[in-house]
């Protein structure tokens, strides 16, 4: 007998269940009928409502896809997409893609691990900033690249990007570049890992 | 069932159709190393030891996932695959802490006896020497990581022959680690039966019973075909 | 939706667009965007509807035109003529805007010359429609003769004779390996299985190559109608589109687009009138590069691991859910409506007799003009370099050009002239891939490149086969002694083996490829490789160099004794 056949909403506690963004993950529960092979698409939307996935939430996606528990985390941790700890305030990705690593984005990772006194795909220890990398957002032509909050800051330097991700954290919020003249349309998503 | 034919080191030999490779070879006397494979379980072929070279193909397949076909022409101990297995003992020996002197298993351990059988008697590479735990969370048994070689086949006879899966793998590359449910500590485990069919087929001192002091931990590997006979004769219905 | 009617609307948006005194296109695609498009569309906008314009001048957001470093963008296409203006800033827009009212010159910029070679040279077949309309109206693909292939096939072709079609063509596999199109088309036409699955690879997880997300972007219903087609040809009802994960505007595009096409009756039950049914779903990736290869692709898409298993059994016969299963790139589809539509002698006439058609190439690194580009087979690296690329920047030289990612190897300098098609690049040792190009100067270190490549197999390696897991790390490590100057020749040594191991032993594609960056830097740079290690030098003055000589082997068996404890933990 499975764990997953036990009373399905069991676990849940009350706050998690009348949390407002546990709805969107629960519509793709019902979009994709609780079908097992769902589970990453159920991952990605409970990972964007709540910023990282706890174990109470995986917990209750393995309750309804009727996946083993162990599969669940399996499957969280293979991809990189998916965080199981909450990430920082604000984000700071480093693309280290071949255009990028070629005009010298390692430079870029270094200065700004110094900068900040955190490694790559870490948090600092005030939970302000996440500093990762990514590999290659495709934004070649750009290179180097480093996204902001999801703004994304091409032909970057050591400098810039540390002085950019000062910025970000006084400010609270990304730079709009001189050319931006209105709210962008593209919200936090674009290129964040 | 229907004979097949085939040339195993130059030597013509008979199988039946649907058979693997690594069956076939086995039943004419021919030892061929392996870790992953288990009777019983679903193939894996994750450890690449079971390699043999099959005229035609470019390069070396894995007995254990390739089923033998009519007029195969296989080879199963040139010389580069002997280089190779051991290559592969040396990088599994290289990836963890296998400190056999201080381990449960040591004399019954199927890595030890493969590196033994293929004359690994150093190991080349820089051994990456992995801060990982030990969980004895669990009452009766253990879970030594520094000995985990990622066979899986804990993960496999947990969901084929238990039905459960309690373990699976985290993480990915050589970060994998085998975890239980949500990566609980063992003891914690909702869905563990605590059965201990994992600890009996797992090939190193990886899963052991708790008590067990050096070289005391022998497992019974022939379980798994009992309980699956078993099974089948329905011995334990009615 | 019937046939007629497909040819109705067409003509409608064709009129539509002929009333038009000008149309503006911005592209819309991430690299511009990025640079400010957004901001440049809205300035177009906001001027005509101030200036009372809207019958008279269209902006549209368009997909990618291909120059990507000189983004923003734009094209202003009027009676048949086109301009490109590059690096547009909303000011630049609205000068752009006023010359296009009053018939003048813009005081201040000036469009690409109309002879720009890195338009000029190139041939559009999958790229096409990308910057030529707005890929999120299906009119304006529909417009360009979008669907008439799939239309002409239903109803004028059978299946076998689109499987032909195909095989004719000579389209080979845009992913990577460069597998005949129409010979897997018809594997999973013959397998048998009451379903089957038609799976497009955007899983484009190669380092500096974006082809697929470009092709998903600018034109997303060419990459749909390609997959219908295959769906047509082999019996399938249902599709998936594997869209990367970082690839989010790509996926917000195949969204609307299969929305749209289902509701015009171009995808769903009774495709354009006929008995075929074809339904569409978009998977998105989560960050593993390992799901670029085929059956990983497939265990991520059942909600699995993305790890591979052994084949046989070939997708073509046990894919998903254990039914045959049709996998190309994304590419590779983009390419069918063109050769469905157009016949498959004009699709063989380009290119080279072994190579047929185009290839879209993403060109980036030490390069003037970085960009999305499109030439036939055979083209030389010199004139993609040299004459579309615009060159090396800063007065440098040409070291080598990496292709493939990190399945793939360099090209030095010394065979510039080597026309890039499949077996050429073979030959050099390096592959096609999926088609990025990056090109690297004397700032290049050839030992670091092959480190980063190592560390990125590493990181991305799955762990299920031990060669590729374990192998992967140790030759990264070897390779960083080697670019930290505390290498040894033995260790050089072992690392050549090590190359062969894995790339001999490895379950799938990943490992099999991995040592590939090392091998063929070794094969054309070995002296570089021999300076790190014997006189501690980095030419190119990218490595750190240890100032103390390599510890001997004292030493080092010291350090193994001791366990460094390396970033595997």
């Amino acid at each position: 007998m499975r764990h997953a056949d036990k009373q399905s909403d069991s676990s849940l506690s009350p706050a998690l269940a009348s949390d407002p963004r546990f709805t969107a993950v629960e519509r793709t529960l019902k979009q994709y009928q609780y079908r097992p092979d769902a589970l990453i698409e159920v991952l990605h939307v409970a990972q964007e409502a709540f910023g990282f996935l706890s174990d109470e939430l995986m917990d209750h996606v393995a309750r309804q896809l009727k996946v083993p528990l162990s599969r669940v985390y399996g499957v969280a941790t293979f991809y990189h997409f998916f965080s199981l700890e909450p990430r920082g305030e604000h984000s700071c990705v480093v693309c280290t893609g071949t255009a990028c690593y070629v005009k010298r984005s390692g430079e870029i990772v270094k200065r700004l691990e110094g900068e900040f006194d955190v490694k790559g795909g870490n948090t600092t220890a005030d939970g302000k900033l996440t500093l990762s990398t990514v590999r290659c957002l495709g934004s070649c032509g750009l290179a180097p690249v480093v996204v902001l909050d999801g703004e994304i800051a091409g032909r970057s330097t050591p400098d810039s990007a540390a002085a950019a991700a000062h910025r970000l954290i006084a400010e609270g919020k990304p730079e709009k570049k001189p050319v931006a003249e209105r709210p962008r349309r593209r919200g936090r998503r674009g290129g964040t890992p | 069932m229907p004979v097949i034919t085939l040339t195993i080191n130059d030597e013509l030999v008979s199988g039946r159709r649907g058979e693997s490779l690594l069956e076939v070879i086995r039943e004419h006397g021919i030892t061929l190393p392996t870790l992953c494979h288990m009777e019983g379980l679903s193939e894996r072929g994750g450890c690449r030891l079971c390699i043999v070279e099959v005229e035609g193909s470019p390069r070396p397949v894995t007995a254990c996932t390739t089923t033998a076909r009519e007029g195969m022409v296989i080879r199963t101990h040139t010389t580069r695959l002997i280089r190779y297995r051991r290559m592969i003992v040396e990088l599994l020996l290289a990836e963890r802490n296998h400190y056999c002197a201080v381990c449960v298993s040591v004399g019954h351990c199927e890595l030890q006896n493969v590196a033994a059988s293929l004359g690994v008697d150093h190991v080349r590479y820089e051994y990456l020497s992995p801060r990982v735990t030990m969980d004895l969370s669990h009452e009766r048994f253990g879970m030594d990581h520094n000995r985990c070689i990622l066979c899986t086949r804990c993960v496999r006879v947990c969901d084929e022959v238990e039905g459960v899966r309690t373990w699976d793998i985290a993480h990915r590359g050589v970060r994998s680690r085998i975890i239980a449910d949500l990566n609980y500590p063992w003891g914690e485990s909702e869905t563990c039966t605590s059965c201990g069919k994992c600890v009996q087929v797992c090939p190193t001192g990886a899963l052991f019973t708790k008590g067990a002091t050096v070289g005391e931990m022998v497992k019974d590997p022939g379980m798994l075909r009992r309980v699956l006979e078993g099974r089948d004769r329905k011995e334990w219905e009615g | 939706m019937i046939p007629a009617d497909l040819r109705v609307m067409a003509e409608q948006e064709r009129e539509r667009q002929e009333g038009f005194r000008c149309r503006i296109l911005v592209c819309a695609g991430t690299p511009c965007l990025s640079a400010g498009a957004d901001a440049v569309l809205e300035t177009l906008r906001q001027g005509v509807a101030e200036g009372g314009l809207d019958a008279e001048i269209e902006p549209v957001a368009s997909g990618c035109m291909g120059p990507c470093s000189r983004g923003p963008l734009v094209k202003v296409r009027s009676r048949g003529k086109e301009v490109i203006y590059e690096r547009v800033t909303p000011e630049s827009a609205r000068q752009i805007l006023f010359s296009v009212v009053k018939g003048r010159k813009p005081p201040t910029v000036s469009p690409l010359p109309p002879d720009f070679p890195f338009l000029a040279r190139q041939e559009r077949v999958v790229l096409a429609n990308s910057g030529a309309i707005n890929p999120e109206r299906i009119e304006e693909y529909v417009a360009a003769g979008g669907y008439g292939a799939l239309s002409h096939a239903l109803h004028e072709m059978t299946p076998d004779d689109v499987c032909r079609e195909v095989s004719l063509s000579g389209l080979r596999g845009r992913g990577g390996a460069g597998y005949p199109t129409g010979v897997k088309w018809s594997l999973a036409r013959k397998a048998p299985g009451e379903r089957k699955y038609v799976v497009a690879n955007g899983d484009e997880g190669d380092p500096g190559a974006y082809m697929d997300r470009s092709i998903m972007e600018s034109d997303p219903h060419r990459v749909l109608e390609g997959m219908a087609l295959a769906g047509y040809a082999i019996g399938a009802e249902q599709g998936f589109v594997y869209v990367r994960g970082e690839y989010h505007l790509a996926g917000r595009r195949l969204e609307g687009a299969i929305r749209d096409a289902e509701r015009k009756g171009l995808l769903g039950s009774r495709v354009l009138g006929s008995n075929f049914n074809f339904r569409i779903d978009i998977r998105t990736g989560a960050g593993a590069f390992v799901c670029g290869e085929e059956t990983s692709l497939m265990a991520s898409i059942m909600g699995k691991r993305g790890q591979p298993w052994n084949r046989p059994p070939y997708p073509a016969q046990k894919g998903l859910w254990g039914n045959p299963t049709l996998i190309n790139n994304v590419e590779t589809f983009a390419a069918v409506p063109a050769v469905v539509g157009r016949g498959a002698e004009w699709f063989a006439a380009i290119g080279t007799p072994k190579s047929r058609g185009t290839k879209v190439y993403a060109l980036c690194g030490q390069v003037e003009i970085a960009g999305l580009i499109e030439v036939p087979m055979g083209t030389t690296l010199r004139e993609v370099v040299f004459e579309i690329g615009g060159g090396i920047p800063s007065g440098k030289r040409f070291k080598a050009a990496q292709s493939g990612g990190p399945s793939g190897g360099c090209i030095p300098a010394a065979f510039l002239d080597t026309p890039l098609d499949y077996e050429s690049m073979e030959r050099l040792g390096t592959i096609m891939g999926s088609g990025g190009l990056i090109i690297m100067d004397e700032t290049s270190c050839m030992p670091d490149v092959a480190s980063f490549f190592l560390d990125f197999c590493r990181d991305e390696s799955c762990g299920k086969c031990a060669p590729c897991r374990v192998g992967t790390v140790e030759m990264h490590r070897l390779l960083r002694r080697i670019t930290s100057g505390t290498a040894t020749m033995d260790d050089l040594a072992k690392l050549e083996e090590l190359c062969e191991l894995v790339g001999t032993t490895s379950l799938c594609g990943l490992g099999m490829t991995a040592p590939n960056p090392v091998l063929s830097t070794l094969r054309y740079f070995r002296d570089e490789y021999a300076d790190h290690i014997r006189q501690r030098r980095c030419a190119a003055g990218v490595c750190a160099m240890a100032e103390s000589p390599a510890p001997g082997a004292g030493g080092e068996a010291l350090l193994h004794a001791m366990g460094v404890p390396g970033e595997v933990e």
